[in-house]
């Protein structure tokens, strides 16, 4: 510590102030008092580390709190002049002031301290509302320390958390209370698991992570929590600086390699899940626009492909889907070429959709108070009312601060009611809400029975990153989540703000509960999310949805997916209907881009093997005229089988739409931002002029703001 | 006699019961206590408050004393946990920074040179992240080692020692700032 700064900033803390000495008595007196409520129960024996499993040391705790209760509230009492209303005037003012965690958000307990504190003086083991029956709690200091290092992120719930529980005078909340602020957080090293649905996350990388942070019992005062918000600062000390500077530690992304290229006379068959999210779009253009490049592990080339509309041929009569193939010269590549898979899902008029029936599963842990998070959420649902039908219902469930339900069932056309319950959403402190995912999947199969027929139930989770929801452990979460969309509950991940963004529990989440995972940074991103795609977000026409094509050796070489990395599927599991796979929402389309290299030409990676049969033209069963056959399997919402529909590529050059070819910019796009994976020098000002010739209509300006996002970059990479 | 007793013998007395091995203990440490809060919190009437509500709470705080630490250490821990509940109640009225601000404010009248160095020392820890002016008040107001500070906010020392290089890195972007 020999720094200047640090030795300044020593000597500036320093000279704390004195205490003040009438201020410093009180507080002595009154530490003997409680010692002396604490010590000498009219019971007697008052030993707080009895053995005794009906009175764990947390009676005393309690004991202790209604002990500080009591001279808290009797002093005012005792000052004389107290009447009545002033005794109510000091319960109002001073039990908020010192203990704000005993006030449950509906407030019943603040009236009931005293009546606790008699419980506790009565040494009876306290009734608990709340199901806290954790036995006796080790609040030794060696339990702390063991449960305390930050590079074990063992994401399964340790037992020192429910001690940590246990010990907690606050267990007589009715809501138990989780760590607060549990959030992911991950090692900047940290890779997310590369599987599609990762059943638990990869070590190093807990869904949620409940606070391991320091906890001696503090107990025998409401005011006191305690469990301490293990946060950024505590990620990753032996390597810092390897995140990117535009992002604080916590924020975690799901990523795996991009896709290798494959040899098609060894592996002919690729198979992957569609993903409609569009968030890894979003966190690029937040990052670019604060200044700085995207870390590589951010983005993901199929969300931002998929992020823009694009005018696809419609399907036609009854089908769900239609897939427009397109073959083109690849931009970056010039012995390559590009094969450009377009679904279309069916619009579906907005008079003619189901009912919705829609929870909001609102995060109002205190970092959502930033402006660009609950402001912004509350804007955007304000937003999105209009574009409801009367028949569809919005409740709303709020977990952290103020918890539990917030607004029971409503018609979308009681906008005042609805808008109101926003305002009264309100970002707080400390983190309450025990069941929060679980309240919101009752509201929602409530409102599925009391609803009509047919209508489409969706929980829309709202957060910064704090999953602390109510399940702790990560495993059971994801499981919880899976069963539950199995039931119909479909499940949508919102993020807001930065810095705390878990990417990877988002898309872990979204992907398991058949939803999508959106990132708002702004009123204008909430206004696509929420009101442009009103339907196609928040009503699936088609649920696990696969895609998969056979490459034929006789003309394709080579092949590389750009992009779904964390989509990939195995090739049996594509005929399996009881694997999951994404969804797709009413008018969504979905892209995927495949670089194939012909046989002979000059880009092959691999050398041809000298004792296997040269895959030229015209061998293999393939026909020299086809690339290959796309065969596309899907259930129909609810549905268990799933639907086959198979459409041969033909190996002739289509027309390429402007669509086609700003797809493909994007993809360009995405990978210089990954690292180009391609030999040649085609760079930035190539995957501006490409974008730029196929901008198309773009009524909305998306394109545009992604070419200029394209420059930004270009100018940021210099 | 009791006056020479160590913190940890007064301490496990204490918790079984001897009033004055209590009385003595709290007296002892309170303006300890104090002085961490205001380091902890940026303000003396928060300090204050703080500190107030741990000494009512230690009673059946000591309950959970195992004597496996030394005493400041626990209590240090007890501190720091007590401002971090705290801490996570403002967070809704306030950013948790206002309390420096409150403090720079009320020393205003105060000798010039003494406020120079208050808004210095403000505005530096306004700019730190709680975590860190945590780490800050134990290590360099406290000045207690990094593994001592690691073992009251329950962190490993190698943390403990990369936040102190995140505080250097801060305070270095602080003074180019006022450079320019």
């Amino acid at each position: 510590m020999s720094d200047d700064d640090l030795d300044a900033l020593r000597a500036a803390l320093k000279p704390a102030p004195a205490p003040d000495e009438g201020t410093r008595a009180r507080a002595l007196a009154l530490a003997m008092r409680n010692f002396d409520g604490f010590h000498s129960g009219p019971q007697g024996s008052a030993d707080p580390l009895r053995p005794n499993q009906d009175r764990p040391p947390r009676a005393g705790f309690l004991k202790g709190v209604a002990d500080m209760l009591k001279s808290l509230s009797s002093r005012p009492i005792l000052a004389g002049s107290a009447s009545v209303a002033a005794l109510c005037l000091g319960l109002a003012v001073v039990l908020p002031q010192m203990d704000g965690r005993l006030a449950p958000p509906k407030g019943p307990v603040r009236t009931d301290a005293p009546a606790q504190g008699q419980a506790g003086s009565t040494g009876s083991a306290p009734a608990l509302p709340g199901e806290e029956t954790a036995p006796v709690a080790d609040t030794a200091l060696s339990g702390r320390q063991s449960a305390a290092a930050p590079a074990d992120a063992t994401p399964a719930r340790p037992a020192s958390t429910d001690a940590l529980a246990a010990a907690d005078p606050l267990a007589t909340e009715p809501m138990p209370e989780p760590a607060p602020q549990a959030r992911s957080e991950a090692p900047a090293e940290a890779e997310a698991p590369s599987a599609v649905l990762p059943p638990r996350p990869a070590p190093g990388q807990p869904l949620v992570r409940k606070s391991t942070g320091t906890g001696v019992g503090i107990s025998g005062s409401g005011r006191f929590g305690l469990s301490y918000d293990e946060s950024a600062m505590a990620v990753a000390p032996a390597s810092p600086d390897l995140a990117a500077p535009a992002l604080s530690d916590t924020e975690a992304y799901a990523n795996a390699e991009a896709n290798p290229v494959k040899i098609t006379a060894e592996e002919p068959v690729s198979t992957f899940s569609i993903d409609v999210d569009t968030a890894s779009y979003a966190v690029v253009r937040s990052s670019l626009q604060s200044g700085h490049l995207p870390p590589a592990d951010a983005v993901r080339v199929e969300e931002m492909v998929n992020y823009f509309p694009y005018d696809y041929p419609a399907p036609e009569g009854d089908a769900a889907f239609r897939p427009t193939v397109t073959v083109m010269p690849t931009p970056w590549n010039a012995g390559t070429r590009l094969v450009h898979v377009a679904i279309q899902g069916a619009r579906v008029e907005v008079e003619h959709r189901p009912a919705l029936n829609l929870v909001f599963l609102v995060d109002t842990s205190g970092s959502m108070q930033d402006t660009n998070k609950l402001p912004l959420l509350k804007q955007s649902l304000a937003l999105m009312l209009p574009e409801l039908r009367p028949e569809d219902r919005v409740a709303i469930v709020a977990y952290a601060g103020s918890a539990g339900q917030v607004l029971p069932p409503t018609p979308a056309s009681d906008r005042a009611t609805i808008l109101a319950a926003l305002d009264r959403l309100e970002a707080g402190g400390s983190t309450a809400g025990a069941e929060g995912i679980a309240l919101a999947y009752r509201t929602a199969e409530a409102m599925a029975e009391s609803g009509p027929e047919g209508a489409v139930g969706r929980v829309l989770l709202a957060t910064d990153g704090d999953f602390n929801v109510g399940i702790d452990d990560p495993g059971d979460l994801i499981g919880f989540i899976a069963k539950k969309r199995e039931s119909g509950t479909y499940l949508s991940v919102l993020g807001f703000g930065r810095g705390n963004l878990d990417d990877a529990t988002m898309q872990a989440l979204a992907q398991n509960g058949n939803g999508t995972a959106s990132y708002i940074d702004t009123l204008t991103e909430a206004r696509k999310v929420l009101v442009d795609q009103v339907a196609g977000a928040l009503f699936p026409i088609a649920d696990d949805v696969k895609i998969q094509i056979e490459w034929s050796p006789a003309t394709v070489a080579e092949y590389r997916l750009i992009g779904y990395e964390t989509r990939a599927l195995k090739r049996e599991d594509f005929s399996n209907d009881k694997v999951d796979a994404g969804e797709i929402g009413a008018g969504a389309a979905v892209t995927a881009i495949y670089e194939i290299t012909p046989p002979g030409s000059p880009a092959l990676r691999n050398e041809p093997l000298r004792y296997a049969a040269p895959a030229t033209e015209g061998t293999g069963t393939g026909t020299g005229d086809e690339l290959g056959l796309l065969r596309l399997r899907w259930k129909a919402p609810g549905a268990s089988t799933s639907t086959l529909v198979e459409t041969p590529i033909p190996v002739t050059a289509t027309e390429v739409t402007d669509d086609v070819r700003f797809g493909v910019a994007i993809a360009g796009f995405g990978q210089l931002l990954r690292g180009p994976a391609w030999p040649g020098d085609w760079g930035w000002q190539d995957a501006i002029a490409l974008a730029g010739s196929a901008r198309g209509a773009d009524p909305f300006g998306y394109r545009a703001e992604a070419l200029s996002l394209m420059r930004l970059a270009e100018a940021l990479d210099r | 006699m009791l006056m020479d007793t160590p913190d940890e013998t007064l301490a496990s007395s204490a918790a079984a019961g001897d009033r004055a091995a209590f009385g003595i203990l709290v007296g002892r440490h309170y303006d300890r206590i104090h002085g961490l809060c205001w380091r902890l919190t940026g303000s003396r009437a928060e300090a204050e408050d703080l500190t107030q509500d741990i000494c009512a709470a230690l009673p059946a705080k000591l309950a959970g004393w195992r004597g496996e630490a030394r005493f400041t250490t626990w209590l240090y821990r007890v501190a720091v946990n007590a401002a971090h509940d705290l801490r996570r109640r403002q967070a809704v009225r306030t950013r948790a920074a206002d309390g420096w601000g409150d403090w720079e404010k009320a020393r205003q009248d105060e000798m010039a040179e003494d406020r120079a160095r208050a808004d210095w020392l403000a505005a530096a820890m306004a700019r730190l992240s709680p975590e860190l002016r945590d780490t800050v008040a134990l290590v360099l107001g406290e000045d207690l080692t990094q593994a001592e500070a690691g073992a009251i906010l329950g962190l490993s020392e190698g943390t403990i020692a990369w936040r102190m290089s995140e505080v250097k890195k801060r305070l270095r972007a602080i003074a180019a700032e006022e450079a320019k």
